[in-house]
C-alpha cells in the first residue's frame, strides 16, 4: 500500500489511526523524501556553488540536477527557466515586484479572479496601491465556475497582467486556463498561473498550455516546506529585474557598478534552502514512479465516491460543485459551525481544515462564515472517505 | 454523555442550540462589537449599565458551539454584578481555559468551559465574548482576538 511509504500515516492520534485529509494545505512526505533529506544533511551538506571543494561540487550538482528534474516534469524549455523560491507566495510576489509593477502607470489595471486565494490577491493590491492602478476580478457563479465571458469585458487597453490560480484551493475547480491564456495573449497581456493546487492532482506542460509565468509548492506535492518554483519563459526573465539583491546573484560587484548574474541565479539571491529543492526533486522521483496519470485517476475515483457519499448526508452540502474538479471537498453541515466539526473530526483522528482557506472573497460570496474542506492525496482511500462520512453524521449527532 | 464531553459539555451544547438573552437592546448604555478574524465569528453586546451594575445584557452574533455557549451563559452570569466583580471574573475565566490552576471560587456554571484549555486553537471561541465586554465596558466599540 501506498500509506506504507508515509511513515507519518501509521501513527494514532487521540488513540484513532490518524486519517489525513488535509493534503490541500500540505501532503505528506514518503520516506524517501525524508530519507533524502536525512541523507543530505549527513553525508553532502555544503554551499552550493564557486566551491572548489568536493561537497560543494556535489551540493551544487544535486541542486542543479533538481532543477533539471523540475524543468522535464512541468515541460519547460529550458532548466534556465526554473527559479527556486520559497513557495507559491514568494513566487507571486517576486512577479508582481520585478515584472509587474514596472510596467504599471495611473490607471492601469491587473486581472485577477474572485476564486484566488489571498496570496494572489494581497500582492496585487500592494502593488496597484502603490502605482494608483486598480485590480479587476473575473467574476463566478454559484457552481463555483468562472465566469469566462465576463473577461472580454474587463480586459481594456489599461489591461498590463492577469494572474489566476489553475485550481482552487477551496472549491477544487479546475479552471478552464487555456482559454484564460489564450484570451490574454490575444490581448498581448501576459499572464502567470498559480498552479500551487493542480501541480499534484494532473499532467501540467508549461509549454502547451503557454503561460508566461507558472508557480507552486514544494510541500503540497509531497516535498519539504520551504521551497517552491516560479516558471517562467526565458525570454521574460531574462529581461526581468531582479527581486532580491545578494550573493550568488551576481557576476561581479564593485562599489560603482554591479553587474547581475544570468537567469536563473539572477533570482535566488543568497544561499537557497538547498536541502529544499533536493528534497522536491525526490518527490517527483516518486510522483513519477507512481506516474501523475494513476494519481490523477485514483484521485478522481476517490472524489467520485466521497462526492456522492457526502451528499447523501442530510442538512449537509459541498461548496463547490464544479464539473471539474480536482480533489478538493469543502462542505457545511447546517446549525454547525465548520470549527466545530474541525474539532470533532480531530477528535476521531481525522485531520481536515475548517476556516475560510486564506479565500475570505469566496466565504463572502456564498455568505458563509467558514467551510470544513477535506483533501485528498494518493495515499488515501475510500476507508478513509468511510471515516469522514461517519464523523460527519457523529457530528451532526453530537449537535442535534 | 456524549464521547466529546470534555469539551462539549451537555451545558455548552444546550446554550449553543438554545441561546439565552439573545437579541438587541435599543436603550443599551453600553456597546461593543467583537470579531475573531480567524473563524469569522461575530458577536454584539449590548448592556445597561446603572449605577456600577450590569442590570441588562444581550448579545447578537454568528460563532461556533464555544463562542455561542459562552456569550450566552456568560450574559447570565453577570447580570446584576458589579463592574468590579465582572473584572474579577474575567481574570479567573481566563485562568480557568488557559491554565490548570484549580481555584475558582466564582465561576459557577462558567466552570464547564474548563474543557477548552485542552484546546488551545479554541480558547479565543470561549474568550472572545469576554473581551468585548470588557471593550463595552470601557467604551470601546470594537474589539478583534488578533
Amino acid at each position: 500500500m501506498i500509506k506504507d511509504d508515509f511513515p507519518i500515516l501509521s501513527q494514532q492520534i487521540n488513540d484513532k489511526p490518524l486519517i489525513y485529509l488535509d493534503n490541500a494545505s500540505t501532503t505528506q512526505k514518503p520516506s524517501s523524501v525524508i530519507e533524502k533529506i536525512e541523507d543530505y544533511y549527513k553525508k553532502t551538506n555544503s554551499n552550493i556553488h564557486r566551491g572548489v571543494h568536493y561537497l560543494s561540487q556535489k551540493s551544487t550538482e544535486e541542486y542543479e540536477s533538481s532543477r533539471i528534474k523540475i524543468h522535464k516534469f512541468i515541460g519547460s524549455n529550458s532548466s534556465k527557466e526554473i527559479v527556486f523560491v520559497k513557495g507559491t507566495t514568494e513566487a507571486i510576489n517576486l512577479v508582481a515586484n520585478s515584472y509587474v509593477k514596472p510596467l504599471l502607470s495611473k490607471g492601469d489595471n491587473v486581472i485577477i479572479s474572485q476564486m484566488e486565494h489571498h496570496a494572489n490577491i494581497v500582492p496585487w493590491q500592494m502593488i496597484t496601491k502603490e502605482k494608483q492602478s486598480e485590480i479587476r476580478i473575473i467574476p463566478m457563479d454559484k457552481n463555483g465556475d468562472l465566469i469566462l465571458d465576463k473577461v472580454d469585458e474587463l480586459i481594456d487597453k489599461k489591461t498590463k497582467f492577469i494572474s489566476v490560480n489553475h485550481v482552487s484551493n477551496t472549491l477544487g475547480t479546475i479552471n478552464p486556463i487555456e482559454k484564460l491564456i489564450a484570451k490574454a495573449h490575444d490581448n498581448n497581456i501576459r499572464i502567470m498561473i498559480d498552479g500551487a493546487q493542480a501541480i499534484q492532482h494532473m499532467r501540467v506542460n508549461v509549454k502547451e498550455m503557454n503561460a508566461d509565468f507558472y508557480c507552486f509548492s514544494g510541500h503540497k506535492m509531497y516535498g519539504p516546506t520551504g521551497i517552491g518554483i516560479l516558471y517562467g519563459k526565458q525570454e521574460i526573465l531574462e529581461n526581468m529585474q531582479p527581486y532580491q539583491g545578494g550573493g550568488d546573484m551576481i557576476k561581479s560587484v564593485t562599489f560603482e557598478k554591479t553587474i547581475y548574474n544570468d537567469i536563473p541565479n539572477r533570482f535566488e539571491a543568497g544561499t537557497p534552502n538547498i536541502v529544499g529543492a533536493i528534497g522536491l526533486g525526490e518527490a517527483i522521483d516518486f510522483i513519477e514512479s507512481i506516474t501523475i496519470e494513476k494519481i490523477e485517476k485514483q484521485e478522481m475515483e476517490l472524489l467520485d465516491y466521497a462526492t456522492k457519499r457526502i451528499n447523501s448526508i442530510k442538512d449537509v452540502k459541498i461548496i463547490g460543485n464544479s464539473n471539474k474538479k480536482a480533489s478538493v471537498i469543502s462542505f457545511v453541515i447546517d446549525d454547525v459551525h465548520p470549527h466545530d466539526i474541525g474539532t470533532i473530526m480531530d477528535k476521531l483522528g481525522i485531520a481536515i481544515r475548517a476556516g475560510h482557506h486564506c479565500t475570505q472573497p469566496i466565504m463572502d460570496f456564498y455568505e458563509i462564515p467558514a467551510t470544513a474542506r477535506a483533501s485528498f492525496a494518493i495515499y488515501n482511500t475510500k476507508e478513509d472517505v468511510d471515516k469522514l462520512v461517519e464523523a460527519i453524521e457523529k457530528t451532526k449527532e453530537v449537535f442535534s | 454523555m456524549n464521547d466529546f464531553d470534555d469539551l462539549y459539555m451537555e451545558v455548552i451544547l444546550d446554550h449553543n442550540k438554545n441561546p439565552r438573552n439573545k437579541g438587541n437592546i435599543d436603550e443599551h448604555t453600553n456597546h461593543a462589537d467583537g470579531h475573531n478574524p480567524l473563524c469569522g465569528d461575530k458577536i454584539s453586546l449590548d448592556l445597561i449599565i446603572e449605577d456600577n451594575l450590569v442590570k441588562d445584557i444581550k448579545f447578537t452574533g454568528s460563532g461556533c458551539a464555544i463562542s455561542t455557549a459562552s456569550s450566552s451563559i456568560l450574559t447570565e452570569a453577570i447580570i446584576g454584578k458589579e463592574i468590579s466583580e465582572i473584572r474579577h471574573l474575567f481574570e479567573e475565566f481566563h485562568e480557568l481555559v488557559t491554565t490548570d490552576k484549580v481555584e475558582r471560587n466564582n465561576l459557577g456554571k462558567l466552570s464547564v468551559f474548563e474543557g477548552v484549555k485542552k484546546y488551545p486553537a479554541r480558547v479565543k471561541c470561549a474568550t472572545l465574548a469576554w473581551h468585548t465586554l470588557i471593550a463595552a465596558i470601557d467604551g470601546n466599540e470594537e474589539v478583534s482576538t488578533e
